[in-house]
C-alpha cells in the first residue's frame, strides 16, 4: 500500500481521530479498573465506562490550583507538553493510505518529538516549585535515559529492512511479511517504549503514589485534564506508530485500509491499557538497568540480523 | 516566505540566546538556549536538510533536559529558591561577544557571495555528508561504533555498584554475580574502592562485545 501526504486541513480530523482514540483508552482504563476509586482517590458512582466522561466534566469545574512562586511559563509549557507532542507525533503516522505530514523522515520527527517529553514533564514538575512534582520529574529524566536508546535502535529496525527513514516507505516494505513477525524484539521494545512515553505501568513512578500522584500532585482542573490526556494521546500515537513500523500499517482482506489502521492501533492500545495493572511499577534506576543491560544489547543484536537479512537479500 | 521563515527563526534564535543571560532561574537559562538551538535546527529546514534540521533539534533538546539536571545540581542555591545570575566577566564578554557577533555580521554583507552553478541535488543531506566526510565516511562510521560501545562500557562499569551497593538484589532479568562482601557494611561506602569485588569488571563485557557487532 502506498502512503501520501494528506492536504492542510487533514490536521483538524486527524487531531479529532487521536482524541478519540485518547478517550477510548481512557473508557477501556475505566472498564479494567475494578476499584471503586476514581483518579484522586474519590469514590466515583455511575457505571464505569462513563467514568472518563464525567471525570472530564469534574476538572472542566474544578477550579486550578496555584502554589506559592511557581514558574508559571515553565509549568504551562510543561503542562500542554506531553498533548502538543502527542499530536505532532500523529502528525507522521499514516492511517491506511493517508498520512497528515509526508516527510522524508518521518521516524526522526518521530523520535525528535518524543524526545521533547523529557524537556516537558521535567518541566511539569519544575514549574510549580513543590517538592513531589519535582521528584515526579527527576524520576521521568532518569527513566528516559533508560528507555530512549533502545527505543532508537527499535525505530532504526524498521528503517534499515525498509531503506528509508520516511514511514510510508516502510508501510510499504511490508507488503507479504509484517516486520513484527521477524523483528519481534525490536517490537516488543518499542511497545515498552510507548508505555515509557505515556508514563503508564511499569514506568509509571514519575506519577507515582509513593510521591503523591509525583508531576501530576499540584494539577488541578483544566491542568490536570490536559495532562491526563496528554498521557492517553501518546499512548495513542504511539500505538499508531507501532502499527505504521510493524504491523503492517493499513495492509489487511476486505476492509478499506484506514479502518485497518484503526483497528490495528486499538487493538495494541487495548493491550497496553490492560497490561497496566499486570506488572508492577519500576524504580528509575531499575528501567535504567533493565534497558542499559538487557533490552540495548537485545535490540542491538535484533538491528545486526536485520541488516544482515538485509544485506544478504541485496 | 522563505526568507521571512529564515528571519523569525533568526530572531527566535538570537533573542532565546540572550535570553540564557536575563532570565534568573537555572530552569529557564537552560531552556531558553534549548530554544535557541531548535530555531538553529529548524533553519536547517529551510536549506531542504531534513534530517540534520531533525536530529539538531532531538539532540540539543536531550541535551538541555540534561544539562538542567546538572546545571540544578551544581548551583549556589540546589533547590533554584533563590534568584541567580548567569553573568560573569561583565565587561569583558560583552565586548568579546558583541564584536564577534558584529564581525560576523558585517562579513555576511561585506563577502562578494558567489553566484549558484549547478542545481540543488535530489538528496542534500547526502550531497552534505559527502562533501564533508568523503572518502572518510567509513572510518566516521566505524568510529561511532566505538564511541558507543565505549559509551555504554564506561557506564556499565561506573554504575556496577547499585544505590544499595551490595545489598541490591541481583536476578532481575541480568546475571551479575557480585563478589565477596569484605567487611563492606552495605552501600553506605559508595566510594569505596572496587577492590577485592571480583564479578565487578566482567559484567560490563556482554553489553559491549554485542554493541561492537553492530
Amino acid at each position: 500500500m502506498t502512503v501520501t501526504g494528506a492536504p492542510m486541513w487533514a490536521v483538524v480530523p486527524a487531531a479529532a481521530v487521536l482524541l478519540v482514540m485518547a478517550l477510548a483508552a481512557a473508557v477501556l482504563d475505566a472498564v479494567f479498573d475494578t476499584a471503586a476509586a476514581g483518579g484522586g482517590g474519590t469514590a466515583v458512582h455511575g457505571r464505569r465506562w462513563s467514568r472518563p466522561l464525567v471525570e472530564v466534566a469534574r476538572l472542566m469545574r474544578q477550579r486550578g490550583r496555584t502554589t506559592v512562586e511557581p514558574d508559571r511559563l515553565l509549568w504551562r509549557i510543561g503542562t500542554a507538553g506531553p498533548l502538543v507532542a502527542a499530536l505532532l507525533m500523529a502528525a507522521v503516522v499514516p492511517v491506511g493510505g493517508t498520512v497528515v505530514a509526508d516527510l522524508p523522515v518521518g521516524i526522526v520527527w518521530f523520535n525528535a518529538v518524543d524526545v521533547t517529553l523529557w524537556a516537558a514533564v521535567w518541566l511539569a514538575g519544575w514549574g510549580p516549585n513543590s517538592v513531589y512534582p519535582l521528584i515526579g520529574g527527576y524520576r521521568f529524566v532518569a527513566q528516559a535515559l533508560g528507555y530512549e536508546l533502545p527505543l532508537m535502535f527499535a525505530l532504526t529496525a524498521p528503517a534499515v529492512a525498509a531503506g528509508s527513514l520516511s514511514v510510508g516507505e516502510v508501510v510499504r516494505a511490508q507488503q507479504g511479511l509484517w516486520f513484527a513477525v521477524w523483528m519481534p524484539v525490536a517490537f516488543v521494545v518499542f511497545l515498552g517504549a510507548v508505555a515509557a512515553l505515556g508514563v503508564w505501568g511499569p514506568f509509571s513512578s514519575p506519577v507515582g503514589r509513593d510521591a503523591a500522584g509525583g508531576v501530576l500532585a499540584e494539577a488541578a482542573g483544566v491542568d490536570r485534564l490536559l495532562l491526563l490526556t496528554g498521557r492517553y494521546a501518546l499512548l495513542a500515537a504511539g500505538s499508531g506508530m507501532a502499527v505504521a513500523l510493524f504491523l503492517g500499517g493499513g495492509a489487511g482482506p476486505w476492509l478499506p485500509g484506514w479502518a485497518w489502521s484503526l483497528l490495528k492501533t486499538l487493538a495494541v492500545l487495548a493491550a497496553l491499557v490492560a497490561l497496566r495493572r499486570r506488572l508492577p511499577v519500576l524504580r528509575p534506576e531499575r528501567i535504567v538497568r533493565l534497558g542499559w543491560l538487557v533490552a540495548l544489547p537485545a535490540v542491538l543484536l535484533q538491528l545486526l540480523v536485520v541488516s544482515a537479512v538485509v544485506v544478504a537479500k541485496g | 516566505m522563505q526568507i521571512a521563515l529564515f528571519c523569525v527563526l533568526a530572531v527566535v534564535a538570537v533573542v532565546s540566546g540572550a535570553a540564557v543571560f536575563v532570565v534568573d532561574s537555572m530552569a529557564r537559562a537552560t531552556y531558553a538556549l534549548a530554544l535557541s538551538f531548535v530555531a538553529v535546527g529548524a533553519s536547517l529546514l529551510l536549506l531542504d536538510l531534513a534530517y540534520l534540521g531533525v536530529v539538531t533539534i532531538l539532540m540539543m533538546v536531550m541535551e538541555m533536559a540534561i544539562m538542567a539536571v546538572f546545571m540544578i545540581m551544581f548551583m549556589m542555591n540546589p533547590a533554584g529558591l533563590m534568584p541567580m545570575s548567569m553573568l560573569h566577566n561583565r565587561r569583558g564578554a560583552p565586548a568579546i561577544s558583541g564584536g564577534i557577533f558584529l564581525a560576523l555580521g558585517a562579513l555576511v554583507l561585506l563577502v562578494p557571495w558567489p553566484e549558484r552553478r549547478g542545481t540543488v541535488p535530489a538528496d542534500p543531506t547526502r550531497a552534505v555528508g559527502e562533501a564533508i566526510m568523503g572518502s572518510k565516511m567509513l572510518v566516521m562510521i566505524g568510529v561511532s561504533a566505538v564511541l558507543f560501545t565505549t559509551i555504554v562500557a564506561a557506564l556499565v562499569l561506573a554504575t556496577s555498584r547499585g544505590r544499595y551497593g551490595d545489598d541490591e538484589p541481583a536476578g532481575y532479568g541480568h546475571g551479575e554475580s557480585h563478589g565477596p562482601h569484605n567487611g563492606h557494611g552495605g552501600g553506605h561506602d559508595a566510594h569505596a574502592g572496587h577492590g577485592g569485588h571480583g564479578g565487578h569488571g566482567t559484567h560490563a563485557a556482554p553489553p559491549a562485545a554485542e554493541g561492537s557487532g553492530t
